[in-house]
């Protein structure tokens, strides 16, 4: 065999070019292996520690306030507690972004009073709105299926009807975090993205009979934010609702005593269930307005421990009085306010 | 010696090792027993393996790294690994020839052709690493609204690259291209919004289910070797089980019996690392080739070849296992093994389109978050999937696992087996603890299944983590799960029986099951009145029917209407009894009192602050059926949307 010249330059160019491609490869292969290697293997899903968080909404300066107006129209003494403490203006900025945070727990309509009464819910939209803010979210984690929720409730209409904005919530929506010196709220997934750029957030809660806890207030009404199975907390259901309580400082707190819930809550179900106590409270002390809808439900203190450990944690007042609220009445025309 | 015969004894010297890595995972103070040998290696060592693990998770775990060296040298030699180390491939090559070793010349020369449908592997491989890319993918699809300004690089870069073209006039067309670059950043831009990271779009590996490595070894593990300890070869002291083993055999079975029909059935058809290593081979700087184009074309080259390559014409590169059979065969030394290309040119593609391609990745791409609409990892897990102390939280453990079925082969108690679609489908053949058999449930001491994953899908865990100690305290033990009563089927719950077999055989201490303690009357079928007595003895009035019955330690007797405490019977007579004499009656009782005997009974209860799942009790539970205590997943450490208790 005589090798042909021309056939073995070609070769040589051929192999040359294959030899410079295999190098690349082998390089790349090298520098990948290398660069993702990983000798100590993935950590344990469950220690990866989330970010700690607390919700501050409160205005600095404010103090604790309250107000305690009767009246029958819900519209009328939500606005006339407002004012008693110094108009929604106190509270709501221009330009502010608000979260109103309801309780739209069970696809039941609002006369059954199990839900936030979509009055108010428009009445406060419409207030915040008229006061400057620049725009209102009205959400809720509820029990039931949410969109059943807020559809029956009628909270997704009196939300649209003042020009607020229902965010369901989304699984995406979630976050898992763990709350300020929280024992429970740990790596637990909270409906934390709907507050991304808002600063302030209104809590509007029923007053309501609940069978594991005693009362479903204000400081329960945040219950909402969490996800997950989060009904593992009801073995202590105490000491969630205080931890909660600590996670939210709220602008302020709305609890609509005009009809509550005195049996079979917290989803009644009967119009036997209910009563009508003619009481708006509105305050920044979420204790406070605890302990006041206590008075109401005609319960005691010690049999709602959750009001007493919120105090000991120092998140507010169970002595209302202490507060000094002022209190008003939509039904005669002048109102008394206090000395 | 020539170079068949080297490449012989080099596959019976890996195949040797492979069997005596599996004989040697087995717990055991033999010297053939557990004494460090790398067992993992072969699967270490296959790049497929290190190539998915690292699309789904973005990390080359630990000794996945020498799938590296495998990779380069395919890169300069070929598919080397094919035709010198696989041990499947070698049980293939053996079964091939055994089968075909009597047909004539002309019928293996047919049989070993090149065909079409050897594309197949391809298909399968592309698939397999989509569905293991998915999270990549989506992480890219995400670019423009996580890394706007890397988008904006790359969108820059596109723009160039179109003007580029479009100043040099080269043979792309600059309006259809710029087109496509456009449509192509729209819809990047769209998807990028509309997709918001879910746990369906977390990567799945199912390599394992075809990865010639990962199944070979399972097959061997679970499938052989628990056959050979129906011999006096018995690996181990009981017969190993595994459950669900049927598919397993059925898989292994074909591919080896296919090779009946075809040489090399499964290596040519069906295998992904062999596709894999055909695509690495392109610029492999030596190659199978003729040294000159014009032969007698006698084809005896392609008799023996194992990868149908066509050597005798313009050879397929990414086919060839470099068997080097044809450089013997060819009677006039053509054929060599060179840096020069054949000389009758060669094929260094796989015979595989664009519309190929995109078929197969859209499909991988699709089929996971498809599968994932059954909601298996969400609230729709199923509590019967145990997984091994250590395993990830299941969608992590799912870009993890290879199947390989090292833990199952591991696992001392043989608690862990293949899972079945309890998982979903892509959980198929995924280790899963089965409590009723194997020997025991998983031992508390016991981390082994863990160190030994080859991907860490299982985490290595030490034995102070897995138990909760020292630095782990505050954490507590790993939990696999929790064991419930089944108040309906327990001894002492239902049918008045002491036991109490799974307190007794709890692990942990404090003992997670205590129990509640219960006097239960018993109906003698007869009134026992009393005759005369003492404060340790009575008689009655009549003779009890087997009265015997009630000396066995457990029976207590109480005296109605004087003392409620029971006194335990320690001796009967028919017509009486005698209690312990440390315990007398407060007054002997009087003729005429009635006498109740009961039965003391320890009923159990977990407590769930130190349930561990292990299953022990399960395992011992003597309700031989459907037992009595039963573990599920529930609270299983590794993922906190199963806890059932609070952290206290």
């Amino acid at each position: 065999m005589i090798p042909n010249p021309n056939s073995d330059e070609l070769n040589r160019r051929q192999f040359l070019n294959r030899f410079a491609k295999a190098g690349i490869s082998i390089s790349a292969a090298c520098a990948a292996g290398f660069w993702f290697y990983d000798a100590k293997g993935p950590a344990a899903s469950i220690n990866k520690r989330s970010e700690i968080v607390q919700f501050d909404f409160s205005i600095e300066g404010l103090g604790q306030k309250m107000s305690i107006v009767q009246g029958e129209d819900r519209a009328a003494t939500l606005r006339m507690a407002l004012k008693l403490l110094g108009g929604i203006e106190t509270f709501i900025k221009k330009g502010d972004r608000v979260l109103l945070k309801v309780n739209a727990a069970f696809a039941t309509p609002a006369m059954l009073s199990a839900t936030t009464h979509p009055e108010i819910i428009t009445e406060m939209a419409r207030l915040c709105l008229k006061a400057g803010a620049a725009s209102v979210v009205v959400t809720d984690n509820p029990i039931n299926d949410p969109a059943s929720c807020f559809t029956l409730t009628g909270i997704a209409e009196a939300a649209r009807k003042a020009g607020a904005k229902v965010i369901l919530p989304r699984d995406d929506l979630f976050v898992t975090m763990t709350a300020k010196d929280a024992k429970l709220i740990q790596n637990w997934p909270v409906l934390y993205k709907p507050f991304a750029d808002i600063n302030k957030v209104i809590g509007m809660a029923p007053l309501k009979d609940h069978h594991r806890s005693g009362a479903s207030m204000t400081m329960k009404n945040w219950y909402g934010l969490l996800g997950g199975r989060r009904n593992i907390f009801h073995q202590d259901i105490h000491g969630i609702i205080m931890e909660l309580a600590k996670m939210v400082k709220p602008t302020f707190v709305v609890l609509d005593a005009t009809t509550t819930m005195m049996t079979n809550g917290p989803t009644g179900g009967s119009l036997s269930d209910l009563k009508n106590t003619h009481t708006m409270i509105v305050s920044t002390d979420q204790v406070a307005a605890d302990a006041f809808g206590a008075s109401l439900l005609g319960r005691s203190l010690d049999q709602l421990p959750f009001i007493g450990k919120a105090e000991a944690a120092g998140l507010g007042t169970a002595d209302y009085q202490k507060l000094n609220p002022v209190t008003g009445s939509t039904s005669t025309k002048s109102s008394s306010e206090q000395p | 010696m020539n170079i068949q015969t080297t490449r012989r004894i080099c596959q019976i010297f890996f195949f040797v090792l492979f069997m005596w890595f599996c004989v040697v995972t087995t717990l055991g103070e033999q010297w053939w027993q557990l004494r460090g040998w790398p067992v993992n290696w072969i699967i270490q060592l296959d790049p497929l393996v290190g190539l998915a693990t690292l699309l789904s998770t973005r990390t080359v775990y630990a000794g996945l790294l020498w799938g590296l060296l495998t990779i380069v040298l395919t890169i300069i030699l070929g598919r080397f690994f094919c035709g010198w180390i696989c041990p499947f491939g070698t049980i293939h090559q053996f079964v091939g020839f055994l089968a075909n070793r009597k047909k004539s010349t002309a019928k293996k020369i047919i049989d070993n052709q090149y065909h079409s449908f050897q594309s197949i592997k391809y298909w399968i491989l592309i698939f397999l690493l989509t569905v293991s890319a998915l999270e990549v993918a989506i992480d890219i699809i995400l670019l423009p609204s996580t890394y706007p300004l890397l988008f904006g690089i790359l969108v820059l870069g596109l723009l160039t690259f179109v003007v580029y073209i479009a100043v040099r006039q080269t043979s792309m067309n600059p309006k259809k291209t710029g087109l496509m670059a456009l449509v192509l950043v729209g819809v990047w831009l769209l998807l990028s919004f509309l997709f918001n990271g879910h746990e369906t779009s977390v990567a799945s590996l199912q390599i394992g289910l075809l990865d010639p490595i990962p199944l070979v070894y399972r097959s061997i593990n679970l499938l052989i070797l628990p056959l050979m300890d129906q011999t006096s070869l018995s690996l181990s002291t009981t017969p190993r089980v595994y459950d669900g083993i049927w598919l397993m055999a059925a898989v292994f079975l074909s591919a080896v019996l296919l090779n009946l029909a075809v040489p090399r059935f499964f290596c040519r058809f069906i295998c992904p690392t062999g596709a894999l290593f055909g695509l690495c081979s392109r610029f492999a700087l030596w190659r199978i080739g003729k040294t000159k184009n014009d032969c007698t074309d006698c084809r005896l080259c392609e008799k023996n070849c194992e990868g149908a390559c066509s050597p005798t014409s313009q050879i397929r590169i990414t086919e060839c296992v470099l068997c080097m059979n044809c450089l013997n065969e060819c009677r006039h030394h053509l054929m060599t093994y060179q840096t020069a290309t054949s000389a009758s040119g060669e094929i260094v593609s796989p015979d595989f389109s664009r519309r190929q391609f995109l078929t197969s990745a859209v499909s991988g791409a699709a089929v996971i978050p498809m599968l994932r609409i059954g909601g298996y990892l969400g609230d729709n897990w199923d509590p019967a999937l145990i997984r091994p102390p250590g395993a990830l939280s299941e969608e992590e453990f799912l870009s993890r696992c290879i199947k390989c079925g090292q833990c199952m082969r591991i696992c001392p108690t043989n608690v862990i087996h293949p899972a079945g679609i309890e998982g979903g489908l892509e959980g198929l053949w995924t280790p899963v603890l089965n409590f009723r058999i194997g020997t025991s449930g998983c031992q508390i001491n016991c981390i082994a299944c863990g160190n030994l994953c080859p991907t860490a899908a299982i985490r290595p865990l030490s034995l102070n983590e897995r138990l909760g100690k020292n630095r782990y305290a505050e954490q507590g033990p790993i939990k696999i799960g929790t064991a419930f009563v089944d108040r309906g089927r327990c001894l002492p719950w239902a049918m008045d029986r002491p036991c109490i077999v799974c307190q007794e055989n709890c692990p942990v201490s404090p003992k997670a099951i205590q129990t509640h303690v219960v006097f239960n009357t018993i109906d003698t079928g007869a009134k026992l009145i009393v005759a005369k007595g003492d404060p340790v003895y009575i008689e009655f009035q009549e003779t009890i029917p087997n009265m015997n019955r009630f000396a066995t330690g457990d029976y207590y007797a109480v005296i109605l209407l004087q003392d409620q405490h029971p006194r335990r019977i320690i001796d009967t007579w028919e017509r009486g009894f005698r209690i312990a004499d440390a315990h007398p009656f407060e007054s002997p009782p009087l003729p005429g009192t009635r006498v109740d005997i009961r039965i003391r009974l320890q009923r159990p209860y977990v407590d769930l602050q130190h349930c561990i799942g292990c299953g022990v009790c399960e395992h011992e539970c003597p309700v031989p059926g459907k037992r009595a205590i039963r573990v599920t997943a529930d609270n299983e450490s590794r993922t906190r949307e199963h806890a059932l208790l609070l952290k206290r």
